[in-house]
């Protein structure tokens, strides 16, 4: 009697779970599109690891301010006039911010008044994505740190997480601050009231071959590519230039580097 | 049992609250809506699945894009017939339904469904 009463317990729990974990399934509902059904565009650029190179020798205030407003236009990013409400995906940076860890009392003037480019590192090592409790934030096999808005739940724990500041919180209906209420690329979404938002290296523009705004912006100041290649334009540069990334030795991996 | 008088009538009136709305619109049920389509949507003929699947599974289908095409990166959707299309509410699906507020608004108002695709996802056609 015991043992049969102790093997429907087992039997009874085992299916316990197996109808809970069926019936999950079903709630979470995710409605596969079958793989030969989603496929990727033809022109689609792919890498191993996506990454930038900032020449900072060639950047002026001016070529940053060009860069940053393709970037944000395109993007449906709106401009704000209250410092803490900011959203950016792309801005300048005084040096010492930028690169808070080389401190120098005695830094060259140029390098000092240097007007650094700053944007998410799409780090090889993301702590963002470690802190984020939905998943929102995640990293793609080509590296980059890319968000699903739709699972964003504005806790802001990657805001805590991310070392660079990277990331900006709306506060407010981002649609509130744009022209008639209208986003300035109707082809790009816009975001909402309670979600984080940041860089997204262009996913949408390298699923169809082409390069970020910012590149294309940058005239000539800004490399993007696929640091895994070791013949790509990217690494070359690397190769022949001296380049430092921000924080660094904190682990995170930044797949942004500056020539300064 | 004293008290039996007053629990039937509590019970009465408590079903008849609970009831009130049933009773109370029975016979006022609306129509469901009848769908119009826009010209463009008329041109093109036909959708990417077949109508009646659309209507009952096209919140399904956009979630599933929304999976291909953030996390996995594959944004082309491939129709049974061959066709490709770029998986993007308002770049394919409102290209043809340009007309929103007939077209989706008038039957998810009428479902009482609030969905907040367009808190993001912007209307290409709205004026
Ligand atoms: S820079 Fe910040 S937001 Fe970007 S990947 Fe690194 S930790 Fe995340
Ligand atoms: S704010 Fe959004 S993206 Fe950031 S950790 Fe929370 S859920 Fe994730």
């Amino acid at each position: 009697m015991k043992e049969s009463r102790r093997s429907f317990l087992k039997i009874a729990g085992v299916s316990a779970l197996g109808v809970t974990a069926a019936s999950n399934a079903h709630a979470i509902g995710e409605y596969f599109i079958p793989s030969e059904q989603a496929i990727k565009d033809q022109k689609v650029s792919t890498a191993d690891r996506w990454g930038m190179v900032i020449d900072t020798r060639k950047l002026t205030h001016e070529l940053n301010e060009k860069i940053a407003k393709s970037c944000h236009l395109n993007h449906n990013v709106p401009t704000l006039e209250n410092k803490n409400h900011e959203i950016k995906w792309i801005w300048e940076e005084h040096y010492e911010h930028a690169f808070t860890q080389q401190p120098n009392e005695f830094q060259a003037e140029e390098t000092a008044h240097a007007p650094i480019l700053t944007l998410c590192n799409h780090c090889d090592n993301p702590p963002c994505v470690q802190a984020c409790p939905t998943k929102a934030t995640f990293q793609r096999e080509d590296g980059i740190v890319l968000m699903d808005f739709h699972r964003c739940i504005g806790c802001r724990f990657c805001m805590a997480a991310c070392p660079y500041g990277s990331r900006s919180f709306n506060f407010r209906d981002p649609r509130d601050a744009m022209e008639d209420g209208k986003p300035t690329n109707p082809e790009f979404p816009t975001r909402t009231k309670g979600v984080v938002e940041k860089c997204n290296f262009c996913a949408e523009r390298l699923a169809v071959g082409k390069d970020p705004y910012c590149v294309e912006a940058s005239e000539g100041a800004l490399v993007f590519g696929d640091l895994s290649d070791e013949n790509s334009e990217i690494r070359k540069v690397l190769k022949e230039n001296y380049t430092i990334r921000r924080k660094a030795s904190l682990g995170t991996g930044p797949s942004v580097f500056y020539i300064v | 049992m004293k008290d039996k008088g007053k629990i039937i009538a509590g019970v009465a009136i408590f079903a008849a609250l609970v009831s009130f709305p049933f009773w109370y619109n029975t016979g006022t049920a609306k129509p469901a809506p009848e769908l119009i389509l826009a010209p463009e949507a008329k041109a093109a003929v036909t959708c990417i699945l077949p109508k009646d699947q659309m209507a009952k599974e096209h919140m399904q289908l956009l979630d599933g894009w929304r999976n291909s095409v953030v996390r996995e990166g594959q944004r082309v959707y491939v129709a049974e017939d061959g066709k490709k299309y770029d998986m993007s509410l308002s770049n394919t699906c409102l290209e043809c339904h340009t007309n929103k507020a007939d077209f989706c608004d008038k039957c998810h108002d009428y479902a009482a469904v609030n969905p907040y695709c367009w808190d993001c996802h912007v209307n290409p056609k709205e004026k």
